[in-house]
């Protein structure tokens, strides 16, 4: 049993959250910088430049990249021969995150009643996704999920003798529905399987995946250019001003599934989708 | 920008006018934050009659919610959220003076033609943005509705704040 400190979990998360609002993912960084350069469009292009100056003007001056900083997610992959001593895991991380959200002057987006909506100190409580694994690693991921691309959130139940093409189309119907509003270039999450809830979790965390890399299974990474491709030529780009990038990158995300269904969801995230990551 | 137009508030009906979709602005003055539950309470108080809390005659409103303001900063990251959300409630808020709005993405045909009605404008900030944005504020004050939090309404005061104008006031867009 290896024993880990509710301290060290309260300060990785509080890091975290810190570097996932402030700086911009290096993958995305990439990616960006490549839609820039090989743009033609003059007011997209623009876009793009400010997008980039945007990202090292929160970096130098700890800025949110984005106001929104999000419902606080927490991915947590805790090996089994773990225990955290001084405190529960769901409570440290909650605590962490509301410190953390205080002190970097994070914004409080949270209500704690959806339908009445009246408390507006919310920084929490974050979604907690706790995932046992074995051996005796703590690896905790966070993503502050901002709502305007969250909102774009659209899945679907496919019978099982459905045609691929049916599904990738449903998945650029997705962005197309997103349109300008949720702040495109775009990352697509699909997750593909399992039961309704499970495909969305795998949508979302398919978000954490860098842009640039694909699945390593060959049916989907073949899935995965030809919806890229099929997406970046609805000419949406940076802000819906057009421009040859709607997406910087389509990440699907698979598991098995039952033999009278087929779940699709997809997860939107925005140019500024922020996560960050840590193994203790 | 090269080409882009500067533009100061107040902004009288010619220069609104001049404004076309497409074109890349530069905007110095007073523009006032509003978002969802301030749209809410602005249409219901305009619905029923009673006194605004603010004078919306040729304003500008900016969909936004900052965060907090650090050390020696009058806000905290500010770009603008979906546009989209406010639909239901701009036609009423356009109705009662209001001339530029200011956002993201795409808006319903309803705001379009109310748009048209009443010589205003619909622009986008960089989407994404709001260090870069938060630059561009010199001042910034609450104004009411202090119980909202980040969705209160401020008076900021903004030097050379871009926006692309996405819908003029003759009802040309920009997106699709």
């Amino acid at each position: 049993m290896r024993v880990i400190s509710a301290a060290k979990v309260e300060e990785a998360v509080g890091s975290l959250f810190l570097k996932a609002n402030t700086v911009i993912r290096p993958d995305i960084k990439r990616a960006l910088k490549r839609a820039y350069a090989k743009e033609t469009n003059k007011l997209a292009g623009e876009l793009y430049r400010i997008i980039l100056e945007n990202a090292a003007i929160a970096k130098t001056k700890r800025l949110p990249i984005c106001q929104d900083t999000g419902l606080p997610v927490v991915f947590v992959e805790a090996g089994e021969d773990v225990r955290i001593k001084g405190g529960g895991l769901e409570g440290v991380i909650q605590k962490a995150v509301i410190r953390s959200y205080k002190k970097y002057l994070f914004r409080a987006s949270i209500v704690s009643d959806p339908l009445k909506r009246e408390s507006r100190s919310g920084f929490g409580p974050a979604i907690i996704h706790l995932e046992l694994k074995k051996g005796k690693r703590l690896k905790i991921t966070v993503m502050p999920k901002g709502f305007g691309s969250e909102n774009k959130t659209r899945m679907k139940m496919f019978n099982p003798t459905v045609r691929i093409t049916e599904i990738e189309n449903f998945i650029v119907e997705c962005v197309k529905n997103a349109g300008s509003d949720a702040c495109p270039p775009y990352i697509v999450g699909v997750g593909v399987g399992g039961t309704a809830e499970k495909a969305n979790l795998l949508a979302k965390m398919a978000l954490l995946r860098p842009v640039d890399k694909n699945s390593r299974k060959k049916h989907i990474l073949k899935m995965e250019k030809k919806i890229y491709s099929m997406i970046n030529h609805l000419r949406i780009g940076p802000m819906g001003l057009g421009g040859k990038t709607t997406c910087l990158g389509v990440n699907i995300l698979t598991y098995p599934t039952h033999i009278a269904g087929l779940p699709v969801a997809v997860n939107i995230g925005c140019h500024a989708t922020r996560s960050a990551a840590v193994t203790i | 920008m090269k080409n882009a137009l500067k533009i100061c508030t107040p902004l009288d009906t010619d220069v609104i006018k001049k404004l076309k979709a497409g074109q890349f602005v530069f905007i110095s003055g007073t523009i006032y934050t509003a978002r969802d539950q301030a749209h809410l309470r602005l249409a219901g108080l305009i619905k029923s009659g009673k006194k605004l809390p603010l004078v919306l005659k040729n304003q500008i409103i900016y969909y936004t919610g900052p965060t907090p303001a650090g050390k020696g900063r009058p806000v905290g990251s500010c770009g603008p959220t979906t546009s989209s959300r406010m639909d239901e409630f701009t036609p009423s808020l356009l109705d009662a003076g209001v001339k530029v709005l200011i956002g993201k993405g795409r808006r319903s045909q309803e705001v379009v033609r109310s748009l048209k009605k009443n010589k205003g404008v619909y622009l986008m900030a960089p989407a994404g943005c709001g260090a870069y944005l938060s630059e561009r504020v010199k001042k910034a004050k609450l104004l009411t509705f202090g119980d909202l939090g980040p969705e209160a309404i401020y008076k900021l005061e903004v030097e050379n704040f871009p926006a692309v104008v996405a819908i003029d006031s003759r009802g040309r867009k920009i997106t699709a």
